[in-house]
């Protein structure tokens, strides 16, 4: 755990729900409701860098997208420090997105290609008033060795960087108006493994120097084991797991978490015999199953399952699990 | 697999006594903007012995997809020429064979499936069509008895009620019974080698983990032998029983899965096997021995080894001229001129 851990918690988010209407036919009527995300409830404290895992679908880019409001929410409540982001004008929320960033995936799509590189990191600094004309060059320099490039990046287009490089690009540009929390999306997962540690290490050198607090959303466990203080883990837009990364890591309790950790290949020659394979793909969103969404793939499931959605029961200290089987 | 089996994994017999597919020496290119042209592959041997699986393992652009394209005749005809070598299948060269009989080999002797399996499927046909054509092309099998066996393999590869979904077309099924139905495909003719190309990349581990355990469980029961490409040493870990790993066009290290990895010699595969994040608490809040610098486009390759820029072993010797593969052991190559001198700092492994 990281030192600057504080129990008091930036945001706090209470029973939050994202849904999307699938529109068709001639009308362009809602003919369906895809609940990206469903009712999700969980705090992030001052400092701490908290892993959103998931398999695909689960919700997790939704979420991400709807506690800064680039996603209105369909319900729920969102405080940052205290404030209710839900019920913020258009304007308080302009003001309070100079406090929150986000990283995206795509190193390619997220930088504007016709864009030098002095244009992506001063861009947001003149948007909140930071510094003045003369002075953010030099500001965006600072930013550049930060995350590791050199000032001569500065009058260089997007396509002139490697892929890492670009990721780089895109933090500086999230830490270029300081931040307290960013949202990274999967900021590594497109990238080689060998690049991918390096900006790993980049991340973390960065949270731990500037106590930036973190949401960190990804599919590879493993880079979220290794760098997350906390893990929330989503299926089919629910929260069915929480805990501390040594606890959840060490003692899985839901049927899915397990599963989803048994399921990672270990760099370790040999067949895996002790493997939980799931039956069945993911359900659609548009219809998940009643009661526990996990219930269709679960070794474990039965009857009652079906009956009633589990709520989030404790099973350790600051662990918690969503399943009537295992709390 | 029943030979196999009885051995250990990574000590199988060694391949060379009667490989399948041997291949030595690759070189493909392709022609650039400005009448230039670059060698993707540089040099590629390996040995494929049946009912193997070989990983072929590498960073993007590494030269693993042009390595199979090459082996299968599908580069693409205006841009990229196989420029030297050779590819023997059974002893036959399979190098400047013409188209037609080319693609008797595809699908007969050797079966593809590729990331994204609407690359193999044809959305206008039912896949129980695409497999049955497939199968009388290949097999010369009546309508209804090619129809049987589409059923059959969509049986095999586990997809639930084959009948009814070999009537389906590709869009109607989820994206693993997709999946799924692409390998039933390729395996339909049982051909000796299944090529994959990063055939799990895609997809959640949940459901990557479904298909390493078919293709495992499909290889025992048929006894195919396999070319697995992915840039996932986990992956390679749990189903390859040699590995090849790649850097830059060339073959920089290779051996048994074991010797890979509990003994790597290469500083670039120490290297791979030190950036992976593990699930095991050991190290957590370490950083992680990233590889400095990136691969360098393969316009701009350094002088001496292609590795040397971002190792932390170079010297002036591997500065000054490219290295060769030497035996660092039985059946095991590497490509670097210190490695009887260096010791490879490794993250562990429990
Ligand atoms: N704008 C949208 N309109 C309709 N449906 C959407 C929209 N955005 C997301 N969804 C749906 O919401 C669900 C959750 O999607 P989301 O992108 O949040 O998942 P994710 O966990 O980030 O997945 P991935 O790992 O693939 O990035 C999916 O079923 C998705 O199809
Ligand atoms: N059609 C083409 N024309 C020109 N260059 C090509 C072509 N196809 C591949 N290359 C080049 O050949 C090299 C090897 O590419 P290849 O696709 O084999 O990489 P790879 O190892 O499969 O990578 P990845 O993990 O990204 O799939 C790359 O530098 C690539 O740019
Ligand atoms: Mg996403
Ligand atoms: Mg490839």
């Amino acid at each position: 755990m990281r030192d600057t851990i504080s129990p008091e918690p930036l945001l706090q988010v209470r029973n939050l729900r994202k849904s999307f209407g699938i529109r068709g036919g001639l009308l362009g009527r809602v003919l369906a409701e895809v609940k990206a995300v469903n009712d999700i409830s969980f705090e992030i404290g001052r400092g701490e860098v908290v892993g959103l895992v998931g398999e695909s679908g689960s919700g997790k880019t939704t979420a991400g997208r709807t506690l800064l409001r680039l996603e209105e929410p369909t319900s729920g409540e969102i405080r940052f420090d205290g404030t209710d982001l839900t019920t913020l004008s258009a304007d308080g929320m302009r003001r309070m997105r100079r406090r929150m960033q986000i990283i995206f995936q795509d190193p390619f799509a997220s930088l504007n290609p016709r864009e030098k590189v002095r244009e992506i990191l001063t861009h947001p600094l003149r948007l909140h008033g930071i510094g003045t004309a003369s002075d953010r060059p030099d500001r965006a320099a600072e930013l550049l060795e930060k995350v590791g490039l050199g000032r001569d990046s500065l009058d260089r287009f997007p396509h002139e960087f490697s892929g890492g490089q670009r990721q780089r690009i895109g933090i500086a540009r999230a830490l270029a108006v300081e931040p307290d929390f960013i949202v990274a999306d999967e900021p590594v997962s497109a990238l080689d493994v060998s690049i991918q540690a390096q900006v790993i290490n980049l991340l973390d050198d960065l949270c731990d120097d500037l106590g930036l607090t973190m949401l960190f959303i990804a599919h590879d466990l493993g880079v979220v084991e290794h760098f997350c203080d906390r893990v929330i883990v989503m299926y089919l837009g629910r929260i069915v797991e929480t805990g501390r990364s040594e606890d959840l890591y060490a003692r899985p309790n839901h049927p899915y978490t397990q599963a989803l950790l048994s399921a990672v290949p270990k760099p370790k020659p040999g067949r895996r015999r002790d493997r939980i394979l799931l039956k069945g793909d993911i359900p659609s969103p548009i219809d998940p199953p009643s009661g526990c969404v996990f219930r269709s793939r679960c070794p474990m499931a039965s009857a009652e399952c079906a009956e009633i959605v589990p709520p989030l029961a404790r099973v350790g200290a600051g662990h918690f699990s969503a399943c009537i089987k295992t709390t | 697999m029943t030979m196999m089996q009885e051995l250990p994994q990574g000590e199988t017999a060694p391949a060379s006594r009667h490989p399948l597919l041997v291949v030595r020496d690759l070189q493909t290119s392709f022609r650039t903007g400005g009448g230039g042209s670059v060698r993707a592959v540089d040099g590629v041997s390996f040995d494929l012995g049946p009912g193997e699986t070989l990983a072929i393992v590498g960073e993007s652009g590494s030269g693993k997809s042009v390595t199979s394209l090459s082996l299968m005749g599908l580069l693409p005809r205006e841009s990229g020429r196989v420029t030297g070598g050779s590819m023997r299948l059974e002893g036959r060269e399979l190098r400047d064979l013409p188209e037609a009989a080319m693609r008797d080999i595809r699908g007969q002797q050797i079966g593809m499936i590729f990331q994204e399996p609407m690359t193999s499927l044809n959305p206008v046909h039912t896949v129980g069509k695409q497999i049955s054509e497939m199968v009388i092309r290949h097999r010369g099998l009546s309508k209804r008895a090619a129809m049987d066996r589409a059923v059959e393999m969509l049986d095999l590869v586990g997809i639930p009620e084959p009948r009814r979904r070999a009537r389906n077309y590709p869009h109607q099924l989820s994206g693993g019974m997709r999946q799924r139905a692409m390998i039933a495909m390729a395996l339909s003719c049982e051909p000796r080698i299944l090529i994959a190309d990063e055939p799990t990349t895609a997809l959640d581990v949940t459901i990557q983990a479904q298909m390493l355990e078919l293709m495992q469980d499909l290889q025992d029961r048929m006894g195919m032998a396999i070319v697995f490409i992915t840039h996932d040493l986990g992956v390679v870990a749990e189903v390859a029983d040699r590995v090849v790993v790649m850097y830059a066009g060339q073959v920089v290290e290779s051996g048994t899965v074991h010797q890979i990895f509990e003994a790597p010699r290469m500083p670039y595969t120490g290297g791979l096997m030190n950036s992976i994040p593990r699930l095991d608490g050991a190290h957590r809040g370490q950083r992680l021995k990233a590889i400095r610098g990136t691969v360098p486009p393969l316009t701009e390759l350094p002088a001496g080894c292609r590795f040397n820029p971002r190792c932390d072993h170079a010297t002036d010797i591997c500065r000054a001229a490219p290295p060769v593969l030497e035996e660092a052991g039985p059946g095991h190559l590497v490509r670097c001129a210190r490695w009887r001198d260096i010791t490879l700092d490794l993250m562990g492994t429990e």
